[in-house]
């Protein structure tokens, strides 16, 4: 799925963000040289295709109060496990969930899903709530706290 | 990214709906904050000032699209190693130092570090792999996603 230059020169030019003015395509349009249909057609083809997978706002959970962050992973049955993945990430304290290789003996966990909370014990008593939805079909569980952010960068496109 | 929290009260229950609404989705027509406003009561300049106010206060990272790296050819994947106690800071700074590396969290368990590889081509994930386990002489576990469940995260209207 290969991207042309003016592909790239939008998306170079929306990755920080959309103008906060009354007509942002507009806008950006302007500033790239292009018309405002080429750059809704075009933004409307990327998200077709997958490129973009939406137009929307990233909340801070920090600033909005949820201090506790637990990678939460899951030893779940295969044969249930996209069914199960489906209903913890519709779960409304669950922001990023996924099914993932695991990498025995290490690393028995196939379910991944990021709980948020005010404190510890809200994101334990989040964990709890996982754990009985999952019932039979969960052999293991483990959560892993951040204790520091290393490293933190956007999304970098190569300028080819 | 700010890690402070605000104080209570710095979001009305208007801001609240549009965190939660905006996070869904965002119209391509020509005046977008108008009618995303329209679904949630407010004009489109009532709806700009608020997201001006609410990044201004750190309360959103992000407003605009969200970009898929494997749609555009290129990948993403998570990976882990298990520093030892002694050395983490210097691990640390070797897996740091490659431009491939979106971001890298100290975790409380054997294995305590964990990153995200954005690379322009899947090849690019293992060779960034190959090259972190020669610099460290560690293991690099990859956990690409097989599957994802998104649904988001819901502020307490």
């Amino acid at each position: 799925m290969m991207l042309d230059q003016t592909d790239r020169r939008l998306i170079t030019a929306t990755q920080a963000g959309l103008p906060l003015v009354d007509q942002p395509y507009a806008q950006i349009a302007r500033d790239l040289d292009l018309s405002e249909a080429q750059v809704t057609h075009r933004l409307a083809a990327m998200q077709a295709r997958g490129i973009i997978r939406r137009i929307a706002i990233a909340p801070n959970h920090y600033a909005l109060g949820m201090t506790a962050n637990g990678m939460s992973v899951w030893d779940v049955d295969d044969a249930h496990a996209s069914a199960l993945g489906q209903q913890v990430g519709a779960l409304d304290f669950v922001t990023h969930c996924y099914l993932r290789p695991r990498a025995r003996p290490m690393w028995p966990y196939n379910l991944f899903a990021m709980l948020h909370g005010t404190t510890r014990a809200e994101v334990e008593e989040k964990r709890a709530q996982v754990r009985a939805l999952l019932g039979p079909a969960l052999r293991a569980d483990d959560i892993l706290y951040s204790t520091r952010i290393l490293k933190k960068t956007g999304l970098r496109l190569k300028g080819d | 990214m700010s890690r402070k929290t605000l104080p209570q009260g710095a979001l009305d229950a208007t801001d609240r709906a549009i965190l939660n609404a905006l996070q869904e989705g965002f119209p391509l027509s020509p005046r977008p904050y108008d009618e995303a406003g329209a679904a949630l009561g407010l004009t489109g300049a009532e709806l700009i000032a608020r997201l001006s106010r609410l990044r201004e206060i750190g309360a959103i990272t992000r407003f605009g699209p969200f970009f898929d790296a494997a749609a555009m050819g290129g990948a993403f994947c998570l990976c882990a190693l298990s520093a030892p106690d002694a050395d983490f800071d210097r691990i640390a700074d070797l897996v740091n130092a490659h431009p491939e590396v979106a971001h890298n969290y100290a975790r409380d368990h054997a294995l305590n570090m964990w990153f995200v590889l954005a690379t322009p081509t899947p090849e690019g994930i293992g060779e960034t792999c190959a090259r972190i386990e020669a610099e460290t002489g560690l293991t690099v576990l990859q956990f690409p996603k097989l599957e994802e469940f998104f649904i988001g995260f819901r502020v307490a209207a």
